[in-house]
């Protein structure tokens, strides 16, 4: 392919991925009446009705309270587990290392579809079903891998000497773990984090699956029983879906800026 | 301060390759002990077995009498200076000096008095505020060697800390090492392949080769009765000059002779055993430049070096064309390139060694310089 049709490429990409965002966008904010009319490309009303139904005739802070809690707690968990796993994995030296990384790595190809029904049944077992712990845990399950195989990786790629300089100047693995590697893996556990948030935020399966009651649903739960017997309610759909992509991809502007290339330069001559 | 002790350590790395061999060393207290090798002798193993980042698979490694094989780093109250100074990127100058003071549980008062005290003696009071990225390699190297000092800790550690210096400020940080040493009076362990350095600086220098020690002694007695062939070679710059001779004895006079030269020693009975292989090495700055003719052995100047105090000639010997012999002639000495010349060797400067095993030859007829 020519130079000149890299610009060209890049735009229709940018616009194939940027346009059902707008028309998500433009929809929610069209008129129940006129969404079935004939689309136009620039909206001739904008009204805010299909958000007023969804928090004030329905109740959606209860899901996306729902989703912030078990999305929050699970990425909290998978960083702060994860790394400590990954810094073991990367740096210690132990039996079995390569084995357990490829075990790691097995657990999470499991087709979710396939361990839905015993998951529920040790749920059920444990009293954890409809509860946060009952989403947090599974998820975890899925998230960990990917957590602990992007810091391994990140670990590895830093300069030895510096976890030794730590050790020397007194500090334990913990403490050099805490005061020198994570502070300058920042790019890798902020990746980490999004992917995390990403993955639980978004889950259907398990939310649909170890949830009873809208006091427990998740957003994309929430939004799919949206759907009546006789009618279904596009405009809060979609005004809904604006609500639950609008802080994925604000945490994921916020965490893009601390990921910042050549943050361990000056450590080592180079 | 400590005294540091090695006894019996090996060290042999989970791929099987044996980086340290049995390895004894006593290093006292107060002293600057040059571990000096060429790369993979294993020197720098026995400084992180004494850090205690690697773990001996055998023998044991004392601190002032305590045992400490098994101890973690962070127990040891040692310090180390990388060759990489391996400052913490995302610190200040300022928290890089305080870290291991801080992980000590110092007062927030006494952390702030030492680090300006120890950035006062380095002269690196201005760059406290600094990232080690903003810094030259210099001062890095600085700071590095202010993270260990100010510590106040049991021994240092060095690993190749000047290597990464450009040569002008290598010799000056080099002279002020070797103040900070006498300031201190400390317990230092200091790696370099770099024997100039070694000899400047170490009151002992410990000589390895494949993980073993081959020679420990003060740096002139290094040089000037080095135990073996290969510290005889690894010692010394330009390198010793060493031939293979077949001895025989002659009316009480030995004969040594190899393809580049021959010439007859005293025999002083033990020295040179009968009918064995010598190896004769000489300085090159103890060869005299003599006519064509006269002299041990002749050979044709290939080159010239001229360092400008000395002058550096590389003789191409008569017989032995695979051999140059490098010769230390005062600058003045006019040289040309081609020109045929003979060469004579200082008698009372000679090194025998046994050319089998490579071990100096015990009491030697060589009268010591």
């Amino acid at each position: 392919m020519k130079v000149q049709a890299w610009p060209l490429v890049t735009i229709l990409l940018v616009g194939a991925i940027l346009f059902p965002l707008y028309w998500v966008a433009i929809a929610s904010l069209t008129p129940e009446g006129r969404l079935f009319a004939q689309p136009t490309l620039v909206p001739d009303a904008l009204v805010l009705d299909h958000y007023r139904a969804l928090f004030g005739e329905r109740d959606f802070w209860t899901p996306v309270r729902n989703s912030l809690v078990v999305a929050g707690a699970t990425t909290a968990f998978c960083v702060a587990l994860g790394a400590v796993c990954a810094y073991a994995l990367a740096r210690l030296r132990f039996r079995g290392k390569a084995a357990i990384l490829a075990l790691v790595l097995a657990v999470s190809m499991f087709p979710q579809i396939s361990i839905v029904s015993p998951l529920y049944l040790v749920l059920r077992e444990l009293r954890l079903l409809n509860t946060y712990p009952g989403l947090v845990l599974p998820y975890l399950t899925f998230a960990m891998p990917l957590t602990i195989w992007l810091l391994v990786g990140f670990f590895r790629q830093l300069p030895p000497e510096l976890e030794e300089a730590g050790l020397m100047d007194g500090a334990g693995r913990l403490r050099t773990l805490w005061d020198i590697i994570l502070p300058l893996s920042w790019p890798g556990i902020a990746t980490a984090a999004i992917l995390t948030f990403l993955y639980s935020w978004n889950e259907f399966l398990f939310a649909l699956s170890f949830t009873l009651g809208p006091e427990r649903h998740t957003v994309p739960v929430a939004i799919t029983l949206f759907r009546g017997q006789y009618q279904v309610p596009w405009g809060q759909i979609l005004a809904a879906a604006m609500v639950a992509t609008v802080p994925v991809a604000a945490l994921a502007l916020a965490a893009q800026r601390r990921i910042i290339a050549g943050l361990t330069s000056g450590a080592v001559k180079g | 301060m400590a005294s540091i002790a090695l006894q019996r350590v090996s060290k042999t790395f989970h791929n099987g390759q044996v980086a340290v061999r049995d390895v004894t060393l006593d290093i006292a207290d107060g002293e600057l002990l040059v571990l000096l090798g060429p790369s993979g002798s294993g020197k720098s193993t026995v400084l992180r077995l004494i850090a205690g980042l690697e773990i001996p698979t055998s023998g044991r490694i004392t601190i002032d009498g305590g045992d400490v094989t098994r101890v973690p780093p962070q127990h040891r109250d040692l310090a180390m200076v990388f060759q990489s100074y391996a400052l913490y990127p995302h610190k200040s100058v300022r928290e890089n000096l305080a870290f291991g003071l801080r992980m000590r549980h110092l007062d927030a008062a006494r952390v702030a008095a030492r680090v300006n005290a120890t950035a006062a003696a380095l002269g690196i009071e201005a760059l406290l505020d600094r990232r080690p990225a903003q810094l030259s390699g210099g001062q890095r190297q600085r700071v590095a060697l202010g993270r260990a000092i100010v510590r106040e800790p049991r021994a240092f550690l060095f690993d190749e800390p000047l290597s990464n210096l450009d040569p002008v400020l290598r010799v000056a940080t080099r002279a002020e090492l070797a103040v900070l040493h006498r300031r201190l009076s400390a317990t230092m362990v200091y790696v370099t392949h770099d024997q100039e350095e070694a000899m400047t600086l170490g009151t002992r220098i410990a000589v390895m080769r494949d993980g073993a020690i081959e020679q420990v002694a003060p740096a002139l007695e290094v040089y000037h009765q080095p135990a073996n062939t290969f510290v005889a070679r690894f010692v010394g710059s330009p390198a010793m000059n060493l031939w293979t001779c077949a001895s025989s004895r002659i009316e009480g006079r030995v004969r040594l002779a190899s393809r580049a030269l021959s010439i007859e020693i005293e025999d002083t009975g033990a020295a040179v055993p009968d009918g064995i292989g010598v190896s004769v090495g000489v300085r090159p700055h103890d060869i005299d430049m003599v006519p064509h003719g006269q002299g041990d052995g002749a050979g044709r100047i290939e080159v010239v070096e001229t360092l400008g105090s000395t002058t550096v000639v590389h003789l191409r010997v008569d017989g032995s064309p695979d051999e140059l012999v490098r010769v230390i002639v005062p600058a003045d000495t006019p040289m040309a390139a081609d020109q045929v010349t003979g060469f004579r060797l200082r008698r009372d400067r000679l090194h025998l060694f046994d050319a089998r095993t490579g071990r100096r030859l015990a009491g030697d007829s060589v009268r010591r310089p």
